[in-house]
């Protein structure tokens, strides 16, 4: 299986064209990231399928990130779908990684995978394995159906299982920070669950414009199962109709919100 | 270079929530949910989330310590064990077995939950057993 992208990762090891491969690998049937040193390794390789395609997904983008300030001047190879190359190109607009440094081997998603993340992109630019789906409408309707102060009763009651795990900031390629406000006494009150509500959820979602690239590991990793990614759809939702803006698609500066501009028309 | 990420359960509860944690040329820098294990599907707690912490922390009690003299002091853990099985004599023999409880752990396996409750009862004559988590 994964025929031509073992083949291609053989071929840039071997060369010595990059020094590893960050993709992920089949282990007692379950899925981990892995890097790959050697071409013999690489018939581990997992390209994210657990019990359906593409639920073994890790922050691959992240991860990577890591490694390239870890091994300053190294080339890595990495695997991508649509939403690992949008973290890479946003955390190129960031300056956290160089992406000459950076070989990325595309696998594009299956209808199902597309579907069950609402994602509006599910392809990398280029791919070895996978055909090209269009994806349904991935916008969060049933929310925007409800008014307004039934969608803040709503919010408040999903807002208010939050065991401030922290796990959507630590899944998040995006999040990047060195000090997170959201470990800051002035913003969140230590040692309380639920966090404040609703500051916690709001920062955050605040803190992901120009970053967000719509990859749904926050809401994968939510032990209470917010729906973290409607927020950030919608607040992707709104900087892309105002400041025609989307992060991780030719992204070539931080964020709208870094210009001194004259500010778009009321929402 | 090295970058691997090794699958293991949890340490902290019995829940069992299987992680990976994330090793970088020798060194444990980081915690993953697995996304395939069963018990959390990909989620986990701020404790598990964090549980790579402590391994190589410096603060992390690696030797065993009595104290002595009010102070805590390095101990071999002959010397350590020499002096709880000789306390714990003397204790039961002035109080009584039941002044003595013993507090079972998430942190190791069933078995060894096991062999403290039967040392409890068997050895010390004691029903006091409960778990750490009601310390
Ligand atoms: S977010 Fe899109 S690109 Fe990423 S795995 Fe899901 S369907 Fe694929
Ligand atoms: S969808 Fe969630 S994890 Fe992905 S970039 Fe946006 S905030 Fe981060
Ligand atoms: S992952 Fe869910 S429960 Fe954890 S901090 Fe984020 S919103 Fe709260």
């Amino acid at each position: 299986m994964y025929d031509a992208i073992k083949d291609r990762v053989t071929e840039l090891l071997s060369t010595g064209e990059i020094k590893g491969f960050l993709a992920l690998k089949s282990e007692n049937g379950h899925i981990i990231p892995h890097l790959y040193v050697s071409p013999e390794e690489i018939d581990q390789l997992s390209i994210g399928d657990g019990g359906t395609e593409g639920d073994g997904r890790y922050p691959l983008a992240k991860i990577l990130t890591m490694l390239l300030k870890n091994h300053a001047g190294e080339r890595f190879g990495i695997l991508v779908r649509g939403c690992d190359q949008r973290a890479l190109k946003a955390l190129a607009a960031w300056n956290q990684i160089d992406l000459e440094r950076v070989v990325p081997i595309g696998v594009s998603c299956t209808e199902e995978r597309a579907t069950a993340c609402a994602c509006a992109l599910p392809y990398p630019d280029e791919w070895l394995e996978g055909e090209q789906v269009a994806p349904e409408d991935p916008r969060p309707v049933e929310w925007e159906e409800k008014g307004p102060p039934q969608r803040l009763e709503l919010w408040r009651a999903e807002f208010e299982k939050c065991i401030k795990c922290y796990g959507c900031r630590n899944i998040c390629p995006m999040c990047f920070c060195k000090e997170c406000s959201l470990e800051s006494a002035d913003v969140v009150t230590k040692g309380e669950i639920p966090p404040d509500l609703p500051m916690f959820h709001l920062v955050r979602a605040l803190h992901m414009i120009g970053r967000c690239v719509d990859c749904g590991l926050c809401e994968e990793a939510c032990p209470a199962n917010i729906p973290l990614r409607a927020l950030y759809k919608k607040v992707n939702d709104i900087v892309e109709t105002r400041f025609q803006f989307r992060s991780g698609i030719d992204q070539k500066e931080q964020s709208p919100l870094h210009k001194i501009v004259e500010p778009p028309a009321a929402i | 270079m090295d970058y691997k990420t090794v699958l293991t359960t949890c340490a902290y509860c019995g829940c069992g929530c299987g992680l990976c944690l994330e090793v970088l040329d020798g060194r444990l820098i980081g915690t993953l949910p697995s996304k395939t294990n069963p018990i959390n599907e990909g989620k986990l707690c701020v404790k598990g989330w964090n549980i790579h912490e402590f391994v190589q922390h410096p603060d992390r009690i690696t030797k065993p310590l009595i104290r002595k003299n009010g102070a805590l002091v390095e101990a071999s853990w002959d010397e350590a064990l020499d002096f709880t099985v000789s306390r714990l004599k003397e204790i039961k023999e002035d109080h009584g077995s039941d002044s003595i409880a013993f507090l079972a752990s998430a942190k190791v396996t069933n078995e060894e939950n096991y062999l403290i409750m039967k040392f409890a009862r068997a050895a010390v004559g004691t029903n006091n057993v409960d778990h750490c988590a009601r310390l």
